[in-house]
């Protein structure tokens, strides 16, 4: 046996071990005593995935040792063919989604896509420029409160709020940021907590303003005008009430968000960023304005979580401060993390991972955080830079050493 | 005659609340290369931090090109010409080579003149050119200490502050790279300020030198007349 797979086996029994400490305690101790079956079988199934997924990872090694490149060769020709193809058939794959999807797949594709929305936002604060941040999902909020609010007291369309609702968050994350991005590493991360919280607080006894924990009803759905085919190809108003409406609704502004981000990131600021990540002095040393560039960073990222913010609005018909709480900005930072910070297919790609999957897994439903915390943990053992690692992250010095 | 490219005036600077550098005066003329020695923890790289301005003034000043610059951010100046290789290189790890090179220019927005410089910075460290898109931490020791450098050339500097360049280096690179700084300082007129605890070398390369003492200048003098004082023999030739 090989040391690395000795190492790997060590992880695994470790992992195992560790995973049935954590789950048996909650499924195992009942008042009428103790049970095994439940823990053995979650930690079986856990284990099964991981060395199913090794197993496989191990099976491409192997062919790729004896020449047999298939997902090479699928990658060289997928590279090979020019961008704008396969990109064009992906935005068809996206397109025709839902009119081969049921009513159920196209809200898990909704929801997905709002999160990829609020998880490329995000990553644009915690991946490029490094700022750990806890309270991402206030901006969320501000978002969906600005829409709400300018539907209800001014009928204002969803078009025209919605630069507003952007504006509105990146406003807000100036007035975060400023007090706060002096700060570094893990104090940044608790104020920010803070601040995430202290939103949720204040829309929940901002009784005229926010309507309290009841929140707000009669929101307005975005609407377009579309020609009508029966009505002499006049163009008529129609709202953005179904699933399919909403869909494209919201894969536009994902798709905007993908490419802003994909620009942001190769842009001179893009670089600055992630100079600032890797070593916040030696950047100012080169003339990186960091604290200006840090708040810029914040309030980008805030603008697509506003964003998102009046999607979700426009799309409920209703706010409420209950959607807008720390889980959910735990939630959106873990898919930056389990993506791979910096990586944008990796973000969507974690995205689809923690939403998606746990509806395919409906059945761990009281479980779903504790199997979502043991999932992270496994990951972080065996891809600890993320599913997809954006490209630029290598090694760093020391661990090449290692 | 001009005023100096640099001068503290009684400067006492520090990281908390007691300062770790106190009443420090020295000048550095254009052109010249100046060196400060002295023990670890003797307050060197506190005083580079303090003229980059990543540190303010508890007292005292710091005048670059007759100008204080209380005033003025970290951030603005190596467009004004004053450029540091910070202690330990701390190239970005993650960026490649050519892409810390060109962090070294991020102020300037001439690029055809940044793609000259960059090759001119090929042409004084060879090894980066070959590894222009590998990743800076991968780069050996000898190797990042380079990028340091000419990442820090980028932005043409008029004065280059280095932070003990010869740190955990084998002595052949530690040569390369000391005439490397001769040869910036002679063909490009660029005045160096250099911080190194080995004296030897250091008081080889530079005119004139100032010994540094817990947080206070202690001695200044010629490069030579210090390289024969008996005291600094015994302090720091290790005689
Ligand atoms: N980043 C920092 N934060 C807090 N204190 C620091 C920091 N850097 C240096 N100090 C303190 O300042 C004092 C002077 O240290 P400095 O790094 O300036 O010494 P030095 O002469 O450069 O030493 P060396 O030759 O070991 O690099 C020391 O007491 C050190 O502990
Ligand atoms: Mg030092």
């Amino acid at each position: 046996m090989t040391p690395a797979s000795k190492a790997m086996l060590t992880k695994i029994v470790v992992g195992a071990v560790w995973l049935f400490a954590v789950v048996w305690p909650m499924t195992g101790i009942t008042p009428q005593g103790f049970e095994f079956g439940k823990a053995i079988s979650i930690v079986g199934f856990a284990m099964a995935a991981v060395l199913a997924g090794l197993g496989l990872w191990k099976l491409r090694q192997k062919l790729d040792a004896a020449g047999f490149k298939p997902f090479t060769a699928l990658a060289n020709r997928c590279c090979g063919m020019p961008p704008w193809l396969w990109r064009g058939l992906l935005l068809a794959a996206l397109l025709a989604f839902p009119f081969v999807s049921s009513r159920y797949g196209q809200d898990v594709a909704i929801n997905v896509l709002v999160y990829v929305t609020l998880g490329l936002g995000l990553n644009i604060v915690v991946g490029l420029a490094g700022l750990l941040d806890l309270g991402y999902i206030a901006f969320y909020g501000v978002g969906a409160y600005t829409y709400a609010l300018l539907s209800i007291h001014y009928q204002l369309s969803f078009w025209l709020a919605l630069p507003l609702c952007a504006v509105m968050a990146a406003a807000a994350g100036v007035v975060i940021g400023y007090p706060t991005l002096r700060m570094r590493g893990d104090y940044l991360a608790i104020v920010t907590l803070g601040f995430g919280e202290i939103l949720r607080i204040i829309l929940n006894n901002w009784m005229q303003l926010t309507g309290g924990p009841n929140g707000l009803l009669g929101i307005k759905p975005a609407a377009v005008y579309l020609p009508d085919p029966e009505n002499g190809w006049e163009f008529v108003r129609v709202l953005l009430k179904s699933p399919e409406a909403q869909y494209f609704l919201v894969l536009a502004i994902a798709l905007f968000t993908v490419v802003s981000v994909r620009r942001l990131a190769d842009s001179r600021i893009g670089r600055a960023w992630e100079a600032i990540r890797e070593d916040e002095t030696a950047a100012a040393i080169m003339g990186v304005n960091t604290f200006a560039l840090k708040l810029l960073a914040y309030s980008l990222g805030a603008v697509f979580g506003g964003l998102a913010g009046a999607f979700f609005s426009a799309k409920m018909r209703f706010v409420s401060p209950g959607s807008f709480t720390f889980i959910e900005s735990a939630m959106v930072l873990a898919m930056v993390v389990l993506g791979g910070m910096g990586s944008v297919p990796g973000i969507v790609l974690g995205a689809l991972a923690l939403i998606a999957l746990p509806e395919v897994f409906r059945d761990f439903e009281n479980y779903r955080m504790l199997v979502f915390g043991a999932a992270m943990a496994l990951m972080m053992l065996f891809r600890p830079a993320g599913l997809i690692p954006a490209k630029r992250v290598g090694r760093r010095s020391e661990e090449a050493h290692s | 005659m001009s005023a100096p490219i640099l001068e503290l005036r009684n400067l006492s600077a520090g990281w908390g609340s007691a300062p770790a550098i106190r009443e420090v005066s020295l000048t550095v003329e254009r052109g010249e290369i100046v060196t400060i020695i002295g023990a670890n923890g003797a307050g060197k790289s506190t005083t580079l931090m303090a003229i980059s301005s990543i540190l303010r003034p508890m007292s005292g000043q710091v005048l670059y090109e007759g100008a204080d610059t209380a005033s003025v951010a970290a951030e603005k100046l190596p467009a004004m010409g004053l450029c540091q290789v910070p202690e330990g290189r701390r190239i970005f790890p993650r960026l490649t080579v050519a892409e810390n090179l060109d962090m070294g220019a991020y102020f300037r927005k001439d690029g055809d003149a940044v793609r000259h410089d960059m090759e001119h910075v090929f042409e004084l460290f060879p090894r980066l050119r070959e590894r222009r898109d590998q990743k800076g931490g991968t780069l050996s020791g000898g190797e990042q200490q380079m990028l340091a450098i000419g990442r820090a050339l980028m932005g043409r500097p008029k004065l280059l502050l280095l932070d003990e360049p010869s740190l955990g280096l084998a002595p052949l690179i530690v040569e390369h790279i000391f005439a490397i700084i001769r040869r910036i300082n002679e063909e490009s007129d660029m005045t160096v300020l250099l911080v190194e605890q080995n004296a030897n070398l250091a008081l080889g390369l530079a005119h004139r030198g100032y010994v540094m003492e817990t947080g206070r200048i202690s001695m200044t003098d010629t490069a030579e007349n210090l390289l024969q004082n008996p005291d600094i023999r015994r302090a720091y030739l290790g005689e």
